[in-house]
């Protein structure tokens, strides 16, 4: 055991701080944030998910509106997918890209409308990229002068309820029904009284929606959905959780199977680049790297036993050569048993059988099909 | 037998020290205070020395698994391992129920007592507690 490390840095709070704190959370920092990490128990709350639904404060996440005209010319310079011909009401996934094809943030993109009729993109991107993010936005500004940018995180909240039972139960709570949006669909409402954005994403594995509402409406909010779902076994859900839902769905995540390091041919996310309809940032890299193929490549292993592999440990192929390191590994709570993914050379990414290093000591390992969990399709 | 937590001995990394005679020999049991397992729940592995090692005091003797992150643990004193709770690493979720008893992790026989002088009682290792909140 090791002592906490007291630190005594500020840290950003979200507008639904002070209900996590009453409700007993555990509160760590994260990426400039005192986030929580469990409520209870973060197997409970995993389960939660998979069963029912769970509530995930993700309002530390950075939203970045583009208003007016020469927005989606300036998103299609910035990000891997295509803009120009998303629908209003689309949400796609994409990646800002360096010249060299190194990934700086994966993100989403959504084209709305506001009731009075004017539209915009929202681009919400990771906590922990949103300075970098906004710093690399701020110079292709001056190429499109009628476009206005501007940080809209500290001024909303964002929800995400994720569950077999989120649609469902919710429709009975809003006026307008989540379930009327296709996935990876998204609409402004006058919910709650006040405007809010429903979008039918998410980081789970599971069904459900995220909604961005204003600041000071997120606790009511938030309790409404909590109440609606009580009896059906809704949950408020931590880092924790979100972190082995995700793994089990083998979603990845930014600083762990993506950083700037990594292109997304190798990172495995090649259908969110359209590489031939235009020009953008790192797009020439990323073509040579498709063309080339990649160095490495994201693979998914079960280690054998019970003892979980962590990120940073070595993967090595049955002749004892190291070919490659976990990016994220765990226990899967829905499996009972370690899950984890790697980056592994492309050479070896084909065999069956490796061994992990797992501080000191050496542990079969098969590689598996991603994702290592898939909900069941109604 | 049921172990009093307040006659134990504790660690600042939060492991508690039972030490007994037992045949001329002082022997140390050591284990994770409640405390501790509050604070990491939902355990899922546990990895034990070997019986026959040798250990230094404020050395890492195993590593304890929660869901999210792996924590070592280090032996409060020095000694050669002499019993292992091998039930334990398949029956973690007993753990959070009875620390100091079912909870023991690993038997010492202890080479150098000045370590022991080192640990805390159990009023200092509350405060402790207290103040790490």
């Amino acid at each position: 055991m090791s002592q906490a490390d007291p630190s005594s840095q500020t840290y950003a709070q979200t507008p639904l701080d002070a209900w996590h704190r009453s409700a007993g959370a555990k509160m760590v920092p994260f990426a400039g944030y005192e986030m929580p990490i469990q409520y209870e128990s973060i197997v409970s709350e995993h389960q939660a998910c998979r069963n029912a639904a769970a509530l995930f404060d993700v309002s530390h996440m950075g939203r970045l509106r583009f208003d007016g005209e020469g927005s989606e010319d300036l998103l299609d310079r910035l990000l891997t997918r295509r803009v120009t011909d998303l629908p209003i009401g689309g949400v796609r996934y994409g990646m800002v890209c360096n010249e060299e094809g190194g990934i700086l943030d994966d993100v989403l993109v959504s084209h709305l409308k506001t009731p009075s009729e004017s539209r915009y993109h929202l681009l919400v991107v990771n906590a922990s990229n949103r300075a970098k993010i906004v710093e690399w936005i701020k110079p292709h500004l001056d190429d499109f002068p009628k476009v206005t940018f501007s940080d809209r995180t500290e001024l909303t909240a964002m929800i995400a309820v994720q569950g077999p039972l989120a649609m469902e139960t919710c429709k009975k709570l809003f006026s307008f029904d989540p379930s009327r949006l296709k996935y990876y669909q998204a609409r402004i409402t006058d919910q709650f009284s006040k405007p809010a954005i429903v979008s039918r994403t998410g980081y789970t594995g599971e069904d459900g929606f995220e909604l961005v509402v204003r600041a000071e409406e997120a606790t009511r909010i938030w309790e409404n959905i909590l109440l609606a779902g009580r009896d059906a076994g809704f949950a408020p859900a931590g880092l924790g959780a979100r972190d082995t839902l995700r793994m089990e769905a083998a979603m990845p995540l930014y600083g762990h199977e993506l950083d700037e390091s990594v292109d997304p041919i190798s990172a495995g996310l090649g259908f969110a680049c359209n590489l031939d309809d235009r020009e953008f940032i790192g797009r020439d890299a990323i073509s040579a790297v498709k063309s080339a193929g990649p160095a490495r490549v994201r693979i998914g292993l079960l280690p054998e036993g019970r003892r979980p592999a962590r990120e940073g440990c070595d993967v090595l192929s049955t002749h004892g050569q190291v070919v490659g390191k976990i990016t994220s590994g765990g226990p899967s709570p829905t499996l009972g048993h370690p899950i984890a993914m790697a980056m592994v050379d492309v050479k070896h990414a084909e065999a069956t059988e490796f061994e992990i290093d797992i501080r000191g000591k050496r542990s079969p390992a098969t590689r598996t099909k991603l994702p290592f969990y898939r909900r069941a399709k109604k | 037998m049921s172990r009093d937590k307040s006659k134990l001995l504790y660690a600042e990394t939060h492991e508690w020290v039972d030490v007994a005679e037992q045949g001329g020999q002082k022997i140390a049991t050591i284990g994770i205070s409640g405390f501790a397992l509050e604070q990491l729940n939902d355990l899922v592995y546990m990895e034990l020395p070997e019986v026959g090692k040798t250990i230094d005091a404020g050395e890492e003797f195993g590593e304890v698994e929660s869901v999210k992150a792996v924590s070592p643990l280090y032996s409060p004193v020095g000694g050669e391992v002499v019993e292992v709770h091998a039930e334990l690493p398949d029956n973690l979720e007993k753990l959070n129920d009875d620390p100091y008893d079912f909870g023991w992790i690993v038997k010492l026989k202890i080479d150098d007592e000045s370590a022991l002088g080192n640990l805390m009682d159990f009023a200092a290792y509350e405060k402790q507690c207290a103040e790490s909140g």
